[in-house]
């Protein structure tokens, strides 16, 4: 007997109900849990998203595409399969995605975390008889210090910088963790500049109802900006260029679950490291295994062996979730520079190598180039 | 403790000179004595040892995190580094168990008292007791506290600053000039809050009655030598292979002090150390026998209480040559290797290349290996005997290193900032049909080369063993070295002296490696005895 959901050349499919689950490459009907590039490509002819990640997801796709939603509670029958969509808490509209066929219960969670963040909804688990669950972070070294805790850091490393006159450059991934720090820091303590890849993100934030904080772009033409006194929030593919020397001299900081590890802190290069991740730690992701009542796990993405193993010993059944990406990558790799901050894009990272890396460059130049002005 | 926890991480977080003596002096000027001490004998990179052995520390903290051993390795395998690995899994502080018996920690205890605490440990054999110390100190250590005192712990704490930054940040508090405070803290280890109180004094101690001098370090020489200028104005020795110390003969007695600053007085009757013997606190007389030593002396940096070092090198020298030609020292002999004729505890004179001119002293130098020394060095004859790697009176000019092509064969991860990569490489060439392991190298290749080399390692690993893998042989490097010697410890049954990647020749497959028989041809068993020229 078939399983509900199977993985194929291009991702999580559903066959009874004819659709794919965040696919790798063009289908005809593709379920997204949320609108990072490596989960939400264009060139769909259907989308089916939460119903507060829809401008996300079409500033992300551009043009293109019909993009259908779902609120929660609500649900859809796709070729009499039921599928609806139940907060994740990664980012603005991340979902995970509920499949009901036959009396089975398949749960996909994509990306999630169990902190809360006021930029989206809170994760809700979700009872189900096979889950399909993320492990970015499966291992007990990832424990996450407490938001509010990393905010007033954040804060009190601003302040110094502008005690020396320093501009407070953060890098984050543009969809999600960017928005999160706005709304996380104090914005009385100075301006807030963010570049270009993520001001088109706040306003889909802002026109889906998210409230933040008043956050300037960068004019076409500007020469000087913030007079050492601004944070500015940028994507890591920002470092090191052009566009930083807008702000004079700078203290450069990244903001992400890798930050955990001292390696990594010190091999990227930055001032400071800010541990603040939009997935689970290790006890999120146990809680998170452990109410959703699954009897059968499978895992995807990061430590999938280890955090596989570890449920087992605890009684599940649990396996790694095969997919198209084989090979090893270590922490040495996921923190590239080159690299997303968050762990978000690392994730696909560390079961690629260098086809993941590939896939993400291909991604992201977009968001590189409305930043990169004048 | 958390006052040291926060200095650590924040010469940890910075790379700016400034911030890093700022915030040393900032810890020397508020720390109290005891721990001022405590941290400067840590900081100067003193030995330490371990308090605990690792099997227990590793399944106690297993234990406490409520997590399988072999998870905890996982986690050790994805950090690379022990102490991080245990602060990160344990849980917060107020989720850890205390058994009942334990002796409660105070919240604040300070850095010496720590110390004291793990020194006291050593001697506790009862596994309970050690995991009721361990629970009980976790249970008043945050996770940033943790790393450094698990460090403290494992003997392995070690903080990226240099001795110059931290006399420099003493010398503010001390209010004395940088080099004073270098000369007051040569040789020093932890010597508790009073010997910390006079070693920031404005005022000199006779406490540091034996005290050595900073050593003076040549630089390697990057240009051609006949552009240093008039061959009169330089003198020229051999540099032996040996290691560097300096004698003090003061009122208060004698003293051995090596390079890496350690009183070395007991392990060599009179004074000198070789290799195997440094190290070793007491020296058996087969030891002695087996591994003679002698002491050639290069220069006089003081002499009836005076100090010379600013003296220019010509007149040190010839002050030198007086007080060791009236105690008999003669110029030292080259003299072959495991030579038994080597009179233990000899004082020699280091003999000067008399060669004229610059072609002479190159044509002497170019005999240097088979002399069984690595090279000449050169001194101004009118340079102050300076302080530390100053750059331009004194040089290193030593051989070009042999080189031969290698074939990568093992590969296992590297530690701290390279964890998770494998930057670890042995290296074997051919003998007949077969590639046999010669040397095992780390150094020389490019952070986006060893990522590569790393990704190429994981993708043709042929086998593994535990952190060692085994690979199909492909890439072929070009390593240096400065010697071949006799070896049981490789199947080659000889080894590299100071192997070191030169570069990864990627225009070479592996059948382009080098043999053995060219190596074998290197190797010498004894120098010829020749007369200096």
């Amino acid at each position: 007997m078939h399983d509900l959901v199977e993985v194929t050349d291009a991702g999580l499919y559903c066959a009874a109900g004819d659709f794919h689950v965040d696919p790798w490459r063009r289908v005809p009907r593709a379920v997204i849990t949320h609108a990072h590039a490596d989960h939400a490509r264009p060139g769909c002819d259907r989308y089916l998203c939460s119903a507060d990640g829809r401008l996300v997801l079409r500033t992300r796709l551009g043009p293109g595409g019909v993009i259908d939603c779902l609120r929660p509670g609500e649900s859809l029958s796709i070729n009499g399969v039921r599928v609806s969509l139940v907060p994740a808490g990664h980012v603005l509209g991340s979902a995970q995605v509920r499949i009901e066929h036959r009396g089975v219960v398949w749960v996909i969670t994509g990306d999630y975390k169990t902190a809360p963040d006021p930029t989206c909804a809170p994760f809700q688990p979700a009872e189900c008889d096979v889950l399909v669950t993320e492990s970015t972070f499966g291992l007990p070294i990832y424990r996450w210090p407490d938001a509010a805790t990393i905010g007033a850091e954040i804060d009190a490393w601003w302040r110094a910088n502008q005690v020396e006159g320093k501009a407070s450059v953060l890098f984050a991934y543009a969809l999600g963790k960017a928005q999160r720090l706005a709304a996380l820091v104090d914005p009385s303590i100075g301006p807030i500049v963010a570049h270009g890849a993520v001001t088109k993100l706040v306003r889909a934030y802002r026109d889906s109802g998210v409230r933040l904080p008043p956050i300037d772009g960068v004019p076409p033409g500007a020469r000087k900006v913030g007079h050492g006194r601004v944070l500015v929030i940028a994507p890591p593919s920002a470092a090191g260029s052009r566009w930083l020397r807008l702000f004079g001299p700078v203290s450069t900081a990244a903001a992400s679950g890798w930050m955990q590890l001292r390696g990594v802190r010190r091999r990227r290069g930055f001032d400071r490291g800010f541990v603040l991740s939009d997935h689970a730690d290790f006890p999120g992701l146990v809680a998170a295994v452990e109410a959703s009542r699954a009897k059968r796990v499978l895992v995807t993405h990061g430590s999938t062996e280890a955090f596989a193993r570890f449920l087992r010993e605890r009684g599940l059944d649990a396996s790694v979730l095969p997919t198209r990406f084989f090979g090893e990558t270590p922490p040495g790799e996921t923190a590239q520079p080159e690299d997303d901050a968050d762990g978000t894009g690392d994730s696909i990272a560390d079961n690629a190598g260098a086809d993941g890396a590939g896939t993400r460059a291909a991604a992201e130049p977009a968001d590189d180039a409305a930043g990169a002005l004048p | 403790m958390k006052a040291f926890a926060d200095l650590y991480w924040q010469l940890d977080g910075t790379t700016s000179i400034t911030e890093k003596v700022a915030a040393l002096r900032d810890y020397f000027r508020s720390a109290p004595a005891a721990d001022a001490a405590c941290a400067l004998a840590v900081l100067a990179g003193g030995r330490q040892s371990r308090a605990v052995p690792l099997p227990l520390l590793r399944r106690e903290a297993a234990a406490a995190a409520a997590i399988p051993l072999w998870l905890l390795e996982e986690c050790y395998a994805q950090t690379g580094d022990l102490a991080e690995t245990l602060a990160l899994v344990l849980p917060p502080a107020d989720e850890i168990a205390v058994p009942a018996a334990a002796a409660l920690v105070p919240a604040d205890l300070g850095l010496a008292a720590h110390v004291e605490r793990l020194r006291d440990l050593r001697n506790e054999k009862d596994e309970e007791a050690i995991g009721a110390f361990l629970r009980a100190t976790w249970r008043v250590l945050a996770p940033r506290e943790r790393i450094v005192w698990h460090k403290l712990l494992t003997g392995g704490c070690r903080v990226g600053v240099s001795r110059t930054l931290v006399a420099r940040a003493l010398a503010e508090v001390a209010g004395i000039e940088p080099a004073a405070m270098m000369t007051r803290l040569v040789g020093r280890g932890d010597e508790g809050a009073e010997a910390f109180s006079r070693l920031i004094s404005p005022v000199a101690s006779a406490a540091d009655d034996l005290r050595p001098y900073p050593f003076f370090l040549a630089a390697a020489l990057d240009v051609p030598a006949a552009g240093l200028g008039a061959v009169g104005d330089w003198q020229a020795e051999w540099k032996w292979d040996g290691i560097r110390a300096q004698v003090v003969v003061r009122s208060a007695g004698v003293a051995l002090w090596t390079r890496g600053e350690d009183l070395a007085t007991e392990a060599f009757p009179p004074f000198a150390t070789l290799q195997r013997r440094s190290g070793r606190k007491r020296v058996t007389k087969g030891l002695l026998a087996e591994v003679p030593c002698v002491f050639v002396a290069y220069d006089l940096v003081e002499e009836g209480g005076d100090d010379l070092r600013a003296l220019p090198l010509g007149e040190r020298r010839a002050r030198l040559e007086r007080l060791l030609g009236g105690a008999g020292a003669t110029d030292a002999p080259f003299l072959p290797e495991g030579d038994e004729a080597v009179a233990t505890g000899r004082l020699f004179l280091s003999p000067l290349l008399a060669a004229p001119d610059w072609a002479g002293r190159a044509a002497a130098r170019a005999l240097a290996r088979d002399r069984g020394v690595e090279g000449l060095i050169l001194k101004r004859r009118a340079s102050p005997y300076g302080s530390g790697r100053t750059r331009g009176d004194g040089w290193k000019w030593k051989i070009e290193p042999l080189e031969i092509d290698a074939v990568l064969l093992y590969a296992q991860a590297g530690h701290g900032r390279r964890a998770g990569l494998h930057t670890d490489y042995t290296l074997g060439v051919w003998e007949g049909e077969e590639l046999v392991t010669v040397a095992k190298a780390y150094s020389g290749l490019s952070d986006a080369e060893i990522v590569e080399v790393d990704r190429i390692v994981r993708a043709t690993t042929r086998q593994r063993h535990g952190p060692v893998r085994i690979v199909e042989p492909s890439l072929v490097f070009q390593i240096a070295f400065e010697g071949v010697a006799p070896s049981q410890r490789h199947k080659a049954k000889l080894a590299l002296r100071f192997p070191r990647i030169v570069r990864w020749r990627r225009d070479k497959g592996i059948a382009d490696a080098g043999r053995l028989d060219d190596l074998r041809r290197l190797c010498r068993t004894a120098a010829p005895t020749e007369a200096v020229p």
